[in-house]
C-alpha cells in the first residue's frame, strides 16, 4: 500500500482513509449509504446529491451524512 | 353532507389533529405500531448522523413510509439559530421537506425555548421558503411576533418537554387562540388524555405528543386514548358547551310528577 496516495478525511466525526482522487459518490458507495434517504455536507456546505461524482475528496475534508431518526 | 373538519396546515388537509413524535420508543416497530393506532398523519422526526459503522441498523423510513405519513423534521437539540438552520437545510436536502418544526432551546434543564433565537430563525427560514411550525413559549406577544415573521403554525408548550404536567397557563393559550388564525398546536408537556382534551376544548387546532405515548407503560393503549381524547376535545369545542352555573338544573321534568 502506497501511503502517499492516501488521504485522511473525517466522516461523521470518524477518521477514515481513502485513495487520493476518491469522489464523494465513491465514498457513499463504499459506505453503502442509501442516497435517497440522506443529506450530505462537505465542510459545512450541503452537496447536491446529483453532483457527487464531480466532487473529489481533499485532505482533512469533513463530511457529514445525516438521515431521519425518531424524535419529538 | 357536512363538510369534513380538516386540520389545514400549509394548504394541506389532515383528518387527524394529533401529531406524534417518533422518539423514545423501545424500537422502530413499537413506534410504527403506536403511530398507526394514534391515527396521526404527521410525525416529527430528528436529523442525526448516519451510523457508518453499523450499516445494518434499522432506518426510520423503512418503518414509517414518508409517502403515507407526513414527516415533520425538527431541530431538537439545537441551542442556537445557526445549528437550527443547518439542521433544517439538511432536512430539506434529504428529500424536499419544506414543512418543518423549529425548536431552538435555551435551557438544558427545563428545555424551554430561546425565543430570541427562535424568532431570528423563523425569519430566515421563511425567507428561504420553509413552512415553519414553531415550538414556542406560551407567550401571546412572542406568538404574535412569530406570526408576523411568517410562521406557518404556532406551537406553544403546555409545560416543559417530556414533563407530562399538562397545560400550565390556560389563560395564555386562550389569548393566543383569540389573536391568531394560524394553526395553533400544543407542543410539549402533555401527560395524559385529559390534557389533550383540554387543549382541544380551549380551541387549539391540534396537539403534538411524544413522551406521554412513548413512555406510557402501554404505549399502544395510550396512543388510542390520545386519539380519542383529541377527537372528543375537538367535538366538544365545536358543539358549543353549556354555560357553567352554580345552581342545579333538574334534567327530568317536574310536570306529571306523582
Amino acid at each position: 500500500m502506497n501511503i502517499k496516495n492516501k488521504i485522511k478525511i473525517k466522516v461523521n466525526g470518524k477518521r477514515l482513509i481513502f485513495d487520493q482522487n476518491t469522489t464523494v459518490d465513491k465514498l457513499t458507495k463504499k459506505l453503502k449509504i442509501p442516497l435517497n434517504k440522506v443529506a450530505i455536507e462537505l465542510n459545512k456546505k450541503i452537496l447536491d446529491k446529483k453532483k457527487l461524482k464531480k466532487i473529489k475528496l481533499k485532505v482533512n475534508d469533513k463530511i457529514e451524512i445525516v438521515h431521519f431518526i425518531g424524535g419529538g | 353532507m357536512k363538510k369534513k373538519d380538516y386540520l389545514k396546515i400549509d394548504k394541506k388537509n389532515f383528518l387527524s389533529r394529533l401529531i406524534v413524535g417518533t422518539g423514545k420508543y423501545k424500537n422502530m416497530s413499537e413506534c410504527a405500531k403506536a403511530i398507526k393506532i394514534s391515527g396521526a398523519e404527521i410525525v416529527t422526526v430528528a436529523v442525526r448522523r448516519v451510523n457508518i459503522v453499523d450499516k445494518n441498523k434499522p432506518l426510520l423510513m423503512d418503518y414509517i413510509d414518508p409517502k403515507k405519513i407526513t414527516y415533520l423534521p425538527n431541530t431538537a437539540g439545537c441551542f442556537n439559530s445557526e445549528q437550527a438552520l443547518r439542521t433544517l437545510r439538511l432536512a430539506r436536502e434529504i428529500g424536499g421537506w419544506k414543512l418543518v418544526k423549529l425548536e431552538v432551546l435555551g435551557d438544558k434543564k427545563n428545555l424551554l425555548p430561546d425565543m430570541i433565537e427562535t424568532l431570528k430563525s423563523t425569519e430566515v427560514l421563511t425567507r428561504e421558503g420553509f413552512k415553519v411550525m414553531v415550538y414556542c413559549n406560551d407567550d401571546p406577544l412572542m406568538a404574535k411576533r412569530l406570526e408576523n415573521a411568517g410562521a406557518t403554525a404556532i406551537m406553544p408548550l403546555a409545560a416543559p418537554i417530556g414533563s407530562g404536567l399538562g397545560i400550565q397557563n390556560k389563560l395564555n393559550i386562550k389569548i393566543i387562540r383569540d389573536q391568531t388564525k394560524l394553526p395553533l398546536i400544543i407542543d410539549a408537556g402533555i401527560g395524559t388524555a385529559s390534557d389533550a382534551s383540554m387543549a382541544m376544548e380551549i380551541g387549539c387546532d391540534g396537539v403534538l405528543i411524544n413522551t406521554a405515548i412513548a413512555r406510557a407503560k402501554n404505549p399502544f393503549v395510550m396512543a388510542d386514548a390520545m386519539r380519542h381524547a383529541v377527537i372528543a376535545g375537538r367535538k366538544s369545542y365545536l358543539s358549543g358547551r353549556i354555560k357553567k352555573n352554580i345552581f342545579g338544573s333538574a334534567s327530568s321534568p317536574s310536570k306529571g310528577l306523582i
